[in-house]
């Protein structure tokens, strides 16, 4: 294996789409756009494409760096995974990352001009599912001539998207890489978003989701609901050992100050996080992505039957989990692999020991990415 | 749990457990390791397989020789199968890892219609007589010192046949085997390795 490289600088594109879209909930857009990413080449057979599928927080950045000069800052989010001599290796694959539709960087979301207004779509923009994910992501496959995905990846949310491609479209996609994710979300998950929704909402600049219109010239922004509700979504992406491991009780100051700054590292770094979240994330784009993620159940138009839901699917399976991840734990990851093992699909299951929580899917612990490439080079193209 | 050690001698029993398997089958292969029977039943009889094995370094090997691998741990069960799914459930070579031996023999033919059970045979005249001699066996298949083995239960041919008297399970075919070859006389002494095909009665 030659030595890992990074794909090099890149630059996002935008596809424009005028067929009106119409979602789920039965709203319709009557047009958007997509942001999106290209690495490596696609080969003649159209046969090596590989997309992969972001979760609550990510975009269309996926692998390289915006700014040379300043690499540490503008390398995207899963950089470790693709690029030459990489487990999702350029130089096999052409590999597509998507801002999915009501994103905030670049993709027709809350933040876009409403044609039927002018202005902002602020809470009027619709909400939007995993299906309808989907279902603009299909389009996008098309404008690239794409006829069926060699695989799709994602972690979390995008997990969730990986194997709804296999259901929405099963001759489009022929393995599904299903990572850290769940076939739906638990009482207790549904539960962190609606705080983490409460504290954007009852933020007095919030203004019912109309912010942008407040926002030309004092930067009024939702910002502390935000802040908030990335700090409890933090908390829920790492575990407690790693947690203790990293901060422990250990004290800004080495003492009690008996008032309520900062006192213990732990708190210095969620708030850091949820401070850096909210400079560069919108609040609708949140409300409405946890609400995608509380929506998602392959089952619900199946009694809650796993397996029949999963009866549509034809790829073959990719799925992992990581021992401490608590918030969509191995036991989820379970549920889909013998839904589809009663589908009698080809599925391999890898259940990495890291400690890094639900976060450990973006890290490159050595079985993890071993696993990855194992896989990935047993696909023909 | 892990078998990786338990087919470094070569894959002669591959041979006696495809006999049993029709083609196309479901197969469930308790303990896979490197998923090299897997493999060989694929490529032989065009089976449905699937491997269970925990140790990460095994499911990586499964994975990049195309064998579909569930990293889950035995010792928690086999619950999350459905009854009667796979027409063999195979445990080769692995059955003297498992703690819960009943529990994890009932799962098998709850699991399969028909389990493949393999072993080493402690009962093994060289065995015998290096307890005779006063140390514990280590032999081609018993390969361990005491203090490092991944084994955990030791029983003999004899033994085996015993528990599924009492807990009523069906022998429907065995085979003995030392240095490779077929053993027809005593295999409780004669025999290093016994396969079975089994069933619920």
């Amino acid at each position: 294996m030659k030595h890992p490289q990074s794909v090099g600088l890149v630059a996002p594109q935008t596809v424009s789409f005028s067929e009106p879209l119409t979602l789920k909930s039965g709203a319709r857009l009557p047009e958007f756009t997509l942001a999106y990413e290209t690495y490596g080449q696609l080969n003649a057979a159209r046969s090596n494409a590989v997309l992969v599928c972001h979760a609550l927080s990510g975009n269309h950045h996926v692998a390289g760096y915006y700014d040379a000069n300043d690499q540490k800052h503008s390398t995207g989010w899963w950089d470790n995974l693709i690029g030459p001599g990489k487990p999702l290796d350029t130089r096999r694959f052409f590999v597509v990352g998507v801002n999915n539709l009501g994103g905030c960087h670049g993709s027709t979301g809350p933040r876009s001009l409403n044609p039927a207004t002018g202005k902002p779509y602020g809470a009027d923009f619709p909400l939007v599912t995993v299906e309808d994910w989907i279902l603009a992501q299909a389009r996008l496959t098309d404008h690239l001539g794409i006829d069926a995905w060699a695989a799709v990846i994602g972690g979390s949310l995008g997990g969730m998207q990986a194997l709804q491609w296999a259901l929405a479209y099963p001759e489009r996609i022929r393995h599904s890489m299903v990572i850290a994710s769940t076939p739906r979300l638990s009482a207790q998950n549904i539960a962190f978003n609606e705080v983490a929704r409460q504290a954007i909402m009852s933020d007095p600049d919030f203004n019912g989701g109309h912010f942008y219109e407040y926002d030309s010239n004092g930067r009024v922004l939702p910002k502390s609901g935000l802040r908030l509700a990335r700090m409890v979504g933090h908390i829920t992406y790492l575990s407690d050992d790693q947690m203790a491991e990293k901060f422990g009780r250990r004290m800004r100051h080495g003492k009690h100050h008996f008032n309520y700054d900062v006192e213990f590292e732990i708190e210095s770094y969620l708030r850091h996080q949820g401070d850096k979240f909210a400079e560069t994330f919108d609040a609708n784009t949140y409300l409405l992505a946890t609400k995608a993620l509380d929506y998602f159940d392959p089952s619900f138009d199946y009694d809650g039957n796993l397996n029949a839901a999963l009866a549509r699917a034809k790829a073959d399976f990719f799925v992992a989990s990581f021992t401490t991840d608590w918030r969509f734990a191995p036991e989820r990851s379970r549920e889909i692999v013998y839904a589809l093992l009663h589908n009698g699909r080809n599925v391999s299951y890898a259940e990495i020991d890291c400690d890094a929580g639900h976060d450990s899917f973006l890290l490159a612990t050595p079985h993890y990415h071993a696993a990855l490439s194992a896989y990935l080079e047993g696909i023909l193209l | 749990m892990s078998s990786a050690h338990t087919r470094m001698d070569g894959r002669f029993d591959f041979e006696h457990i495809a006999r049993w398997i029709n083609p196309g089958e479901r197969v469930l292969d308790l303990g896979c390791g490197d998923g090299a029977l897997l493999a060989f039943l694929q490529q032989t009889r065009q089976i449905d397989g699937y491997g269970v094995e925990l140790d990460p370094d095994n499911v990586v090997a499964c994975i990049r020789r195309g064998v579909n691998v569930l990293q889950f741990n035995l010792e928690q069960g086999l619950s999350g199968f459905e009854d009667a799914s796979f027409e063999h459930v195979i445990m080769s070579l692995s059955l003297q890892t498992v703690r819960q031996t009943v529990p994890i023999m009932q799962e098998m033919l709850r699991v399969g219609r028909e389990a493949v059970v393999s072993f080493p045979n402690f009962g093994y005249k060289p065995h015998r007589e290096a307890i005779a001699a006063g140390r514990m066996p280590v032999s081609r298949h018993l390969p361990y010192q005491w203090f490092n083995s991944p084994n955990v239960r030791f029983f003999t041919i004899a033994d085996f046949e015993a528990l599924c008297a009492d807990e009523g399970i069906e022998i429907r075919e065995r085979r003995a085997f030392a240095k490779g070859q077929p053993v027809e006389d005593d295999p409780n002494l004669n025999a290093e390795v016994a396969l079975y095909r089994i069933k619920k009665q």
